[in-house]
């Protein structure tokens, strides 16, 4: 019993352990998604955020622990953001001969991710730096981050509004677009992108490589957008 | 494949290093993918080279946003009483902005006579 304490402590100091867990989450996610039949709503990043927290409470260990392992993961996503490039490049004559009713699917679908966040959370009794705070919510967390410290929101809250958005837009983009009718990959993948950034775009290339090629430039307009707009926005309403 | 990654590790660094300098409200990557898509654009052929590991890569996007979500999934506690309002706005926004985006890119698409791509 000692040695496994012994071991415990040991691997619980270094990054190793929680590296090589969150690695395993993720199968996990991923292997009920696949055996699911690929549903939304069985989505991997929900599912091994679940399981990770419930493993963390289990074992006592703090999130600062937990992180010195997974930062290895995280930092990926920079990298990441840079290879979207590559689809980009891909489809590159498709967005061009898309450039309008793609401007016209942000500005409309961006405008309203604010607007409505701003309204439904004004008519639930939020205000103040609560309510600011879930302005930029749809754009990539470093953007959001920056204008939510700029327009006086509360920039840690923004962080987990906009990591919770996008679980929220993977899971419910497939049943609602199929709902409306909606067939075309590029504009189901880029409304997705401009109202779920990252973890939309993940969701929609799990789909479809168009729809993720369409994802990511959406997701790259609406942190261009909510940059800019969002200040303004808040100028005009508060 | 080590190169292609130090590929787009070189141009998050130049995206980085560029919104500093030109205090630019973008994130270095953001800036750094806009220059390698103009890379690409110029000279295709390092485009074909790191086809491969980008798709590869960013098949497995989801995966990369597990450790902060697990963060948040340990802020919920610090804001459960204002859960409900915050959930009911962020589910509510959501799903308008999809509707919305996609709708609007659907009939643009029309008010112009494209016809619809429609998937294989």
């Amino acid at each position: 019993m000692n040695e496994i304490l012994n071991i415990w402590s040991y691997l619980s100091e270094g990054p190793l352990l929680w590296l090589t867990v969150t690695f395993f989450a993720y199968l996990i996610g991923l292997g009920c998604f696949n055996l699911s039949g690929n549903k939304p709503v069985v989505n991997p990043v929900l599912i091994s955020m679940v399981l990770l927290s419930a493993l963390l409470e289990l074992t006592d260990t703090s999130y600062a622990t937990f992180f010195e392992g997974a930062q290895f993961v995280h930092f990926m996503l920079g990298p990441a953001t840079v290879a979207l490039a590559v689809p980009l490049w891909q489809n590159w004559q498709r967005v061009k001969a898309a450039a309008v009713p793609m401007l016209a699917a942000l500005v409309v679908g961006g405008t309203v991710s604010m607007a409505s966040a701003v309204a439904i959370g004004y008519a639930c009794g939020l205000r103040g730096e609560l309510l600011l705070s879930l302005v930029p919510k749809a754009a990539t967390s470093p953007v959001a981050i920056g204008v939510s410290e700029a327009i006086g929101g509360l920039p840690t809250l923004t962080v987990a509004l906009v990591l919770i958005t996008g679980v929220i837009g993977a899971v419910v983009t497939t049943p609602l677009l199929n709902a409306l009718r909606i067939r075309d990959y590029r504009g189901r993948g880029f409304a997705t992108g401009v109202a779920a950034h990252g973890i939309g775009t993940a969701r929609a290339f799990q789909v479809h490589g168009t729809a993720g090629a369409f994802a990511g430039i959406g997701m790259v307009l609406n942190a261009i957008l909510t940059a800019l707009v969002a200040p303004l926005f808040v100028h005009l309403f508060f | 494949m080590i190169f292609h990654f130090g590929l787009f590790l070189g141009f998050q660094l130049v995206g980085e290093i560029l919104a500093r300098t030109l205090s630019l409200n973008l994130p270095g990557p953001v800036i750094g993918m806009i220059l390698l898509a103009a890379l690409l654009l110029l000279q295709p052929r390092i485009g074909q080279a790191i086809e491969k590991t980008a798709t590869g890569f960013l098949s497995h996007l989801s995966l990369l946003f597990v450790p902060a979500g697990v963060g948040v999934v340990q802020y919920l506690d610090q804001i459960s009483d204002i859960g409900l309002p915050l959930a009911t706005a962020l589910v509510g926004s959501t799903v308008l902005s999809i509707a919305a985006g996609a709708l609007t890119f659907k009939y643009v698409n029309r008010l112009r006579g494209v016809p619809d791509e429609t998937p294989e």
